[in-house]
């Protein structure tokens, strides 16, 4: 299966000289359609970088992004730009609180031109009903939506514009863990029923753990271990790994069995 | 044991354009010498107010309506004058917040700050000796390096030296109660398990009492001695860590629990953000004197 994006020894460098920050250090890794691949690390090791560089909101400053067998020039296409989505961390700042969510959701079908201009509303409405909004929501301001609603509007929006990849960018890290379980559930129905690929950076292994089919990890903008999330958790080839695995806080008899044993570094 | 804090039938309420909206509806809890307790909630359940009120701070909002009766160290709270509510906070009682950098001022260097924490408890220290006993401080929660860190401003500091900075700023005056709010959320996780770690050491050492404010199960599972769950301003569930942890009597907090994705993997579990039964009354274990 050919992937639908890979990247090839890309690095990117902020600034010149003395003061030259290395945030993407010669990362290569594939998605291949269909497929979750989940990109964490602590801050500052390169995960909003890679997530800008993927979307093209700046370009790489060395190697080679492919998308669906193509190569990304620097200039995006519009349907390039349509392809690739974005959801945010906090649905609260990426919503505009002047407009109505619908509107918010319409503004990628009319800059991308997706759909005919009077069927732009009906195609709105079928997007939030399908992170399983009620049609109607689309008239009401951020403001009076909850914060899971808030986040499925930020999800229906990616969605609408037709998207193949999505980069979630930390989607559920500002919801409470009910709400956090709902939107995780949404997230892989899409996935199933869209054939959709998503680039899910988080901090919360955990979370990885149950949505996640691959796991990059990252650290100081290095990619310093790429393998099956099952791979990752019961067997983590570096020590940088199992001190991450090792520090997520948990709540049963169970993970502690498995923590304890990766911070002794013996695993079966 | 000493009661530290005793909160009976706290009850709050704001006064707002569209009219009165309930925040609290008469929560009970109390925390001894010494002891961690935590309290647990989505986010608007009313943990954060309920701390708010024990520092005295909501009660200078005109909108805020609260009744109940609050006892830190025996006298009485109501009572107090502003002042005196004010010479409690960062001597007595002091608080850590969600988010270190935000809650340093950034226009003073640390050394500034700490001055000043310092000079609430002894008015006449100079700033020699506030500099010492704050290098000796910043040692304790692991500065070796206090000279730069003095000097600096808390932008040129990461989150997680922030954070230091702020638990030994919070316990520098010996404080009896401490309130911690989030005191991980802003941090990646291993900063997180070192920031913890390193105040379990200290209240422990100081004998210090925390009331701990969470979201994060895993945490609090970790960290306090006794656990009271709080949904919609009702307190739904309370006792002993290991109780609620291995047996979870309310619905509410099951649904919790069973929210919380696992490292050992399991998928997403099914479950309802809302539910009744959620506001069934309070569920109590064993081992919780009242």
């Amino acid at each position: 299966m050919t992937p639908i994006l890979s990247l090839r020894n890309v690095s990117k460098t902020f600034g010149s000289g003395d003061t030259v920050v290395h945030a993407v250090r010669n990362v290569s890794f594939d998605v291949v359609p269909g497929e979750c691949l989940a990109v964490v690390g602590e801050s500052g090791s390169g995960k909003t970088t890679l997530a800008n560089i993927i979307l093209g909101v700046y370009g790489q400053s060395g190697g080679e992004i492919w998308f669906d067998g193509k190569l990304l020039p620097a200039r995006r296409t519009l349907e390039h730009r349509s392809a690739i989505q974005l959801v945010q961390q906090n649905p609260l700042s990426s919503l505009n609180p002047k407009r109505s969510v619908g509107a918010s959701v319409r503004l990628g079908l009319d800059v991308y031109g997706i759909g005919n201009k009077s069927d732009r509303w009906s195609l709105v409405e079928q997007a939030l009903q399908e992170v399983g909004l009620p049609p109607e929501f689309r008239r009401r301001p951020p403001a009076a939506l909850s914060g899971g609603e808030r986040q499925r509007v930020a999800i229906a929006r990616a969605l609408a514009c037709q998207s193949r990849l999505v980069v979630l960018d930390e989607p559920t890290s500002s919801l409470d863990v009910l709400v956090q379980a709902r939107v995780l559930r949404l997230l892989n129905g899409l996935r199933r029923d869209r054939g959709l690929s998503y680039i899910f950076i988080t901090h919360d292994l955990s979370v990885v753990r149950n949505v996640a089919d691959r796991v990059a990890v990252f650290k100081d903008g290095r990619l310093v271990e790429c393998a099956p999330t099952q791979a990752i958790f019961e067997a983590p080839q570096q020590s940088y790994t199992r001190q991450l695995i090792a520090a997520v806080p948990v709540v049963s008899e169970e993970e502690l069995h498995l923590r304890r044993k990766l911070a002794e570094g013996t695993t079966r | 044991m000493s009661r530290v804090l005793d909160i009976r039938d706290l009850y709050l309420r704001f006064r707002g354009y569209t009219g009165v909206t309930d925040v609290l509806h008469g929560i009970s809890l109390h925390i001894d010498a010494g002891e961690r307790v935590a309290l647990v909630g989505e986010s608007g359940s009313g943990k954060s107010v309920t701390a708010r009120i024990v520092l005295g701070i909501l009660q200078e909002l005109r909108t805020a309506r609260i009744e109940g009766s609050l006892e830190f160290e025996g006298q009485d709270l109501n009572k107090l004058t502003r002042r005196q509510w004010h010479a409690l906070r960062g001597t007595a009682m002091s608080m850590i917040f969600q988010d270190p950098t935000s809650s340093l001022n950034p226009v003073f260097t640390i050394d500034t700050q700490f001055a000043e924490v310092l000079r609430r408890r002894d008015p006449d220290l100079s700033n020699a000796d506030a500099t010492s006993r704050a290098a000796e401080l910043l040692e304790s929660v692991s500065i070796h390096d206090h000279a730069r860190v003095l000097k600096s401003y808390p932008f040129q500091l990461s989150g997680g030296m922030n954070q230091r900075v702020m638990i030994s700023m919070a316990l520098a005056n010996r404080p009896s109660l401490l309130i911690a709010d989030e005191p991980g959320t802003a941090l990646d996780v291993t900063v997180q398990a070192q920031t913890l770690k390193l105040m379990h050491d200290l209240v422990e050492e100081s004998r210090t009492a925390v009331f701990f404010i969470s979201h994060n199960l895993g945490v609090v599972r970790e960290f306090a001695d006794r656990v009271y769950v709080i949904y919609r301003g009702r307190i739904v569930e309370q006792g002993p860590t290991a109780a609620i942890f291995e047996n979870p009597g309310h619905a509410y907090t099951r649904a919790l629990m069973a929210a919380v994705p696992r490292i050992t993997g399991g998928g997403i579990p099914e479950i309802n953000d809302v539910n009744p039964a959620f506001l069934d009354p309070l569920v109590r274990h064993d081992g919780d004197a009242i």
